[in-house]
């Protein structure tokens, strides 16, 4: 048992520490400091959260339908929203265009009648990191929704709770330690988000370059300021999954 | 389960068996197997070449790993074993050259910009100039890769400024992105407008203004069949092999 999972561990590790000891440090600040980067810095880190935003605005209630639906074909419906977690994302990305894309299923309407098209705007890469992200909270909330104490709720509804009223008394509660890590995990999926958003959104710096397009087209001609992104986008990650980890999960969930 | 997985191991080792043996008993004159590496950009024109080479010499195998030029380049210095390397930029060429891998590259054919539209031209594109309107999406090969160098060149060269929508990260992506119709306009190679048949349309690039791209092809340093790995470069040198580079849209050089 435990050589592999030293095995598993080192493995896991080894490209990390490759990062870490290839790392040209000394040219990091004078990297982080180019406008290109920053900006692809910080498009990363907002459309990442925008996505989460609207994984959790959206999927709450989805995971909700999911847990306690009784209806027939509810399961089909679970395994197909969470395809995108096993889809390749560039696949994601392709089906995103020719539904979404300006002569797509609904996106030639979009380019019709409002003369606006998605594709090549920074809403195209929200929308691209939350198809690919949102099913990791569907399914993190769905399963505490599943295993929450349904008998709580019930008894306050007995008690003259309204519905909505006991999902936000009641039921967040219960399950806001699955809430954060749901949370945490789309976020860290949609900020390392790649093939999706480089098909459907394109690549322009400011509007549509997130970091793992800057580090991609990088790496071609300038290997160690590839490098270097590469090691910025593990610190935020690190940082972000350690934050929350501290701040929010006490004892219930763990990542 | 396991039992399957074996006999599909032994039977893939079987099968490859005559091949290797094949490649190993004859390893001069022109027999044998060569590996070639060469640019995205030759996938159509090198993949039938390599066919009717095969058809031509009996008892030959020729094996293509295509990818971009750089990506080839540092592979066959990290050692890659290849037999012929085939570049879409002399400066990969030269890169392998001073690393000492490669012998005497030829130039072997010219590639030019031309600007795509999708078939129905719905920004009705005509020339150079209607790129730089603010209404027509165009899209480019980013900065960092070899179409992209030359997009900016052709730009330079007619005095303008274009301000893309996205810059791709390769040709491919560039093209499709109008093959789509998500994009307005581009600038890709004059092989790639004619690779993708009907869907969509190419635009000249009046000569003046064109940045031309050249591809040289040599035979490797560590090959382990030189005969034949020289015997291919001749082939795409020869009249047969100009006719059908031709025939996808390279010029001479």
């Amino acid at each position: 048992m435990l050589l592999p999972a030293l095995v598993a561990a080192l493995f896991l590790l080894l490209p990390l520490a490759g990062l870490l000891v290839r790392a040209p440090w000394t040219d990091l600040p004078q990297l982080l400091s180019e406008p290109e980067v920053f900006q692809a810095l910080r498009l990363s880190l907002v459309c990442a959260t925008a996505a989460t935003g609207l994984s959790l605005f959206f999927g709450i209630p989805l995971a909700w339908i999911l847990a306690r639906s009784r209806r027939p074909g509810i399961s089909v419906l679970r395994a197909l929203v969470t395809l995108p977690l096993v889809l390749p994302p560039v696949v994601g990305g392709v089906a995103l265009l020719v539904a979404l894309g300006r002569r797509g299923l609904v996106g030639r309407y979009l380019d019709e009648w409002f003369g606006y098209s998605l594709p090549f705007t920074t809403t195209a890469v929200i929308l691209a990191e939350t198809f690919v992200a949102m099913p990791f909270l569907v399914i993190t909330v769905e399963g505490a929704l599943r295993t929450a104490n349904q008998g709580l709720e019930e008894a306050a509804a007995t008690l003259g709770s309204k519905p909505f009223a006991t999902f936000r008394r009641i039921t967040l509660p219960l399950i806001a330690p699955s809430l954060v890590a749901g949370s945490v995990l789309t976020w860290a999926r949609a900020l390392g988000e790649f093939g999706a958003t480089i098909t459907f959104a394109g690549n322009f710096p400011g509007t549509t370059q997130t970091m793992p397009l800057k580090i991609y087209l990088l790496i071609q001609n300038d290997p160690d300021a590839g490098i270097a992104l590469s090691l910025v986008m593990l610190l935020v990650s690190v940082a972000a999954l350690a934050l929350l980890r501290d701040r929010w999960l006490s004892s219930g969930a763990r990542l | 389960m396991h039992r399957n997985t074996f006999g599909a191991v032994v039977g893939l080792a079987a099968a490859t068996l005559p091949l290797t043996a094949c490649g190993g008993s004859s390893s001069s004159g022109t027999s044998g197997e060569i590996t070639v590496f060469a640019a995205a950009s030759l996938t159509g024109s090198f993949t039938t070449l390599g066919k009717a080479f095969e058809d031509e010499n009996p008892g030959t195998k020729v094996t293509f790993s295509f990818g971009p030029s750089s990506g080839l380049a540092e592979q066959i210095s990290q050692g890659a074993p290849a037999d012929v390397f085939a570049s879409a930029a002399t400066k990969n060429m030269d890169q392998v050259v001073e690393a000492g891998n490669a012998s005497e590259p030829v130039t072997f054919a010219n590639n030019t910009m031309e600007i795509a539209v999708p078939t129905d031209n719905p920004a009705g594109v005509d020339s150079l100039d209607d790129l730089t309107n603010k209404d027509v999406k165009v899209v480019l090969c980013a900065e960092d890769v070899p179409c992209g160098v030359s997009a900016r060149e052709v730009f330079k060269n007619a005095g303008i400024t274009v301000t893309p929508v996205s810059n791709e990260v390769d040709v491919k992506s560039t093209l499709s992105k109008i093959t789509l119709g998500e994009a307005d306009a581009g600038l890709v190679y004059v092989t790639d407008v004619k690779a993708a048949g009907d869907k969509v349309s190419g635009i000249e690039i009046p000569a003046a203004d064109n940045a031309t791209t050249t591809y040289p092809i040599a035979t490797l340093k560590d090959s382990k069949n030189a005969d034949l790995a020289k015997a291919f470069v001749n082939y795409v040198l020869s009249d047969k092999g100009a006719a059908e580079l031709a025939t996808a849209g390279f010029s001479k050089p």
